[in-house]
């Protein structure tokens, strides 16, 4: 039995106005994968700074490789091998690859003369430890998010490092990049060095981790091993609220189609696209990050017009070349980055979900009517649950889920026929993910026709009727959902 | 103790809290007040003088309502002064021309000379929004060219010399007083004022107009005209900044290239110090009068002091809009922090 690489045991610690951490215990051996999972806000972070020695804790005491520490500091927590990969990779853009990689060690060992030979020599060793390829000389300002990612861990494995922890490494990754972070973890725990790894993303604790430790408003919910843990329950540790999931079934799919897409493109982003949608359905948009899906959508909203073939709604040609000729055949677009092309973050909720209609709120001459203003904006604070206390507080001040509802509250106060949505829940909680799908599949059931674009396979599966897969720029696959599965669409993807 | 002595204090911050730019006007309106009567008194508290003051900034004042709006949008306006001559150096041929023998003007005159001045300033406005939405030219760019090329086309039309010696009815009419009391300057610039105001806190064009200065890609993706938008929005301030020329126009009783140079950057100052974010998406119009306010007594009080020149204005308000900036910097970087936490949760 190995011993103990970490053991944290009752730590508390509070900020101001918040209790951050309550009585959370937490362990993790050599060589072992394990997940922490929370809603925002829940404290994952903060754990991992009292860990590592960011915070010291208000009570509670640690232990390294048997050493009891009642406090420690980054120092203490670095010379036991524990390190911490942050969402932005404390790395220095303006400096190479190989500076970044060889300054650490150069300092460490109190050199005063650079001697490029080596720290070449340094560099090479670092990266070719995870199989990385790059240009040593690039900028490090210049890469992908990946390949930052991939520095910073090659600068962590130059200690003798034990623990390696990441907080929420995916979330700016694509899938093909989340693929190859975990085979290089998975190379990682060959070699015995433990990964904590923070993410609320259920597919990826699954997928990799063997242990999982869940935290809820800064209390541990849950912890154990990840066999005996299935969706339902880790929604329910997640949000302490229970789910049943509710599969979309088309009701009341309209006869004619409403929107029809006839052999469409774009130059270098999509070709030969074609697609029936009616009044009831919703249909799934599924493929890789280049795959031309965001492109398919931009262009259904006049944002980057189509080049060639024909959009046709209810029957009819209709060029759309902007987004006003999108709205006026009420068609409707929630776009993929909500906090720039979605919302105004620092004017209020109310302005963020009356601006699109706010034409119709105002006389002949443009001055607005503020009854019906402050109607409309009450009425869609209501319908869609946005938890606020007083909807002319900055949209900024709202979480991601009710960020997202009033990006929705803004078209639907439209009355659109027509909504593509991209990514619909992306950095969204999972209690408000279950609400937005089911809003989703209420306005279907209304008449609505909707359009999802996204890569999350169990969003589509759960919540379309019809599943298209684009792969390079064209659509190969039109799968029926309720007869399909994660594997089937991800061989078409691939 | 301790605590009923907090109470008052901590509701003040609050308050202050709440509206710091317009607190921080006013504080520093008072406090320059204070300092001119223990000081001054005499030469600055008359009524004469501060009718002398309110015929003077809305020449500067109607400018500055221009450029905050375009501030708004996260633009800026640096052709104002440019437009405000060209403007009053049309109208003043016009009026050249309409002088009668008698050195009278027909009864039309000064209302025709309002509406072509409006006209001007609204058309160099829509070049200055065509250029700045349709072509793509950063703003600071697009209207410090438009500027010069309104400068250099009054110094081509004047061959740099003033225009003048039309009737002197039209400057005795703008200078009269309401009732004895209320330049008539005055009144057109609160007319614009509460336009304006109007304009930004209950039409719809005045929502668009803080959302599109909030985010321009948000606008475009929530279906907003932005070109439209901005184009109107710099045909308003060029209208504003016309009706400045035209209050110049009869200040002086003559129009030339070069007069008003040192309002550009004052226009800016006055924005600035009134609590318009420059980079858009905030700002009242309350803070602009304030501001506007404030630096007429500032240069008047400072005019009362024989021993500082006049030269040094430009000195000083380049040190002022400096100050400002660096103090908004640190008030703002308060919601810059938690618009950061945001981001990366
Ligand atoms: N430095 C801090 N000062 C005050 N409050 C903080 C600080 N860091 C985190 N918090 C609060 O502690 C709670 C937990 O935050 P955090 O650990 O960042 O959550 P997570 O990483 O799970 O999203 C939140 O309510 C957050 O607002
Ligand atoms: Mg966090």
């Amino acid at each position: 039995m190995a011993e103990g690489l970490l053991r944290a045991v009752d730590i508390y610690k509070s900020f101001v106005g918040v209790q951050a951490l309550k009585k959370v215990s937490f362990e993790i051996n050599p060589g072992e994968i394990h997940c922490l999972a929370g809603e925002n806000g829940s404290g994952k972070s903060t754990l991992i700074k009292v860990i590592s020695g960011v915070y010291s804790p208000d009570s509670g005491y640690m232990e390294f490789g048997g050493k009891r520490y009642e406090k420690i500091t980054p120092i203490d927590a670095i010379q036991s091998g524990i390190q911490v990969i942050y969402q932005d990779f404390s790395i220095f853009p303006n400096l190479t690859v190989m500076e970044n990689l060889a300054f650490n060690s150069e300092l460490a060992d109190r050199r005063k003369i650079v001697n490029w030979k080596r720290m070449r020599k340094i560099a090479t060793d670092a990266i070719a430890k995870i199989n990385f390829k790059v240009d040593l000389d690039a900028m490090v300002g210049t890469l992908t998010v990946a390949e930052k990612q991939m520095i910073a861990i090659s600068r962590a494995l130059m200690f003798n490092t034990k623990l390696i922890i990441m907080d929420e490494p995916t979330t700016a990754l694509t899938k093909r990049e989340v693929r190859n972070l975990f085979n290089i973890i998975l190379k990682l725990k060959e070699r015995g060095i433990a990964i904590l790894f923070v993410s609320h993303k259920l597919n990826e604790v699954f997928e990799i981790s063997e242990k999982f430790t869940i935290l809820r408003s800064g209390e541990l919910v849950a912890t154990g091993s990840t066999a005996d843990l299935d969706s339902e329950k880790f929604s329910f540790f997640m949000t302490g609220r229970e789910f049943q999931k509710k599969t979309f079934v088309p009701l009341n799919v309209s006869k004619e189609p409403i929107f029809q897409a006839k052999g469409i493109g774009m130059k270098s982003a999509f070709h030969d696209v074609s697609f029936d949608l009616r009044r009831g359905e919703i249909i799934g948009i599924t493929g890789l990050l280049d795959s031309g899906r965001t492109e398919l959508a931009l262009s259904l909203f006049g944002i980057r017009p189509i080049d060639h073939g024909a959009v046709l709604v209810n029957g009819e040609e209709v060029k759309i070349i902007n987004p006003q000729v999108a709205m006026q055949h009420k068609i409707g677009y929630v776009p993929e980055d909500r906090l720039s092309e979605g919302l105004f973050l620092t004017q209020s909720i109310a302005d963020n979900i009356v601006i699109s209609e706010i034409d119709s709120l105002a006389n002949k001459i443009g001055i607005l009517d503020h009854k019906r203003r402050s109607e409309e904006i009450e009425r869609w604070v209501r319908e869609l649950a946005i938890s606020t206390p007083n909807p002319d507080n900055a949209c900024q001040t709202l979480s991601g889920g009710n960020q997202q509802r009033v990006v929705l509250a803004k078209w639907l106060a439209l009355n659109l026929d027509i909504l593509i949505l991209n990514g619909p829940t992306v950095g969204v909680d999972i209690g408000s993910k279950h609400d937005i799908h089911g809003i989703l599949q209420k306005l279907a059931e209304e008449g609505l026709a909707l359009l999802i674009i996204s890569d999350d396979l169990p969003e589509v599966l759960e919540n379309c009727s019809r599943i298209l897969v684009m792969k390079s720029g064209s659509i190969v696959a039109d799968l029926d959902a309720a007869k399909s599965d994660e594997k089937t669409i991800l061989s078409y993807m691939m | 103790m301790m605590k009923k002595e907090m109470t008052p204090f901590a509701r003040f911050e609050k308050m202050y809290a709440s509206d710091r730019h317009l607190w921080r006007l006013i504080i520093m309106i008072i406090v320059w007040m204070i300092f001119i009567a223990l000081t001054r008194f005499s030469k600055f508290y008359s009524i004469l003088n501060f009718q002398t003051m309110a015929s003077q900034f809305p020449e500067f004042g109607l400018m500055s309502l221009g450029v905050m709006l375009c501030m708004i949008t996260g633009g800026i306006d640096l052709s104002v002064v440019g437009v405000a001559n060209f403007t009053s150096i049309l109208m003043a041929f016009l009026l050249l021309n309409l002088t009668n023998a008698a050195g009278g003007l027909p009864g039309y005159a000064i209302p025709l000379v309002f509406g072509l001045g409006i006209l001007i300033g609204a058309a160099a406005g829509i070049f200055n929004g065509i250029l700045v939405s349709k072509f793509n030219i950063p703003p600071i760019l697009a209207t410090m060219g438009s500027g010069e090329l309104f400068t250099g086309l009054c110094l081509a039309l004047t061959k740099g010399n003033a225009v003048s010696k039309f009737s002197r009815v039209y400057s005795r009419t703008i200078n009269n007083k309401i009732a004895g009391l209320v330049p008539v300057q005055l009144l057109i610039f609160i007319v614009m004022a509460v336009f304006i105001w109007f304009l930004l806190s209950r039409t719809v064009f005045g929502t668009k107009l803080y959302m599109l200065g909030t985010s321009a890609t948000a606008a475009k993706f929530s279906g907003l005209r932005n070109d439209r938008l901005l184009i109107k929005t710099y045909m308003v301030s060029g209208m504003c900044a016309a009706l400045g020329g035209l209050i110049m126009l009869a200040n002086y009783n003559s129009a030339r290239a070069d007069y008003g140079s040192v309002y550009t950057l004052q226009c800016v100052l006055i924005v600035v110090l009134g609590g318009v974010n420059p980079n858009g998406g905030k700002g009242k119009i309350s803070g602009v009068v304030l501001a506007i306010i404030l630096l007429r007594m500032l240069e008047t009080g400072i005019n009362r002091f024989p021993s500082i020149s006049s030269y040094y204005i430009s000195l000083i308000w380049g040190g002022v809009l400096i100050l400002v900036m660096v103090l908004n910097y640190f008030t703002e970087n308060s919601t810059r922090f938690i618009k950061r936490q945001m981001l990366q949760q």
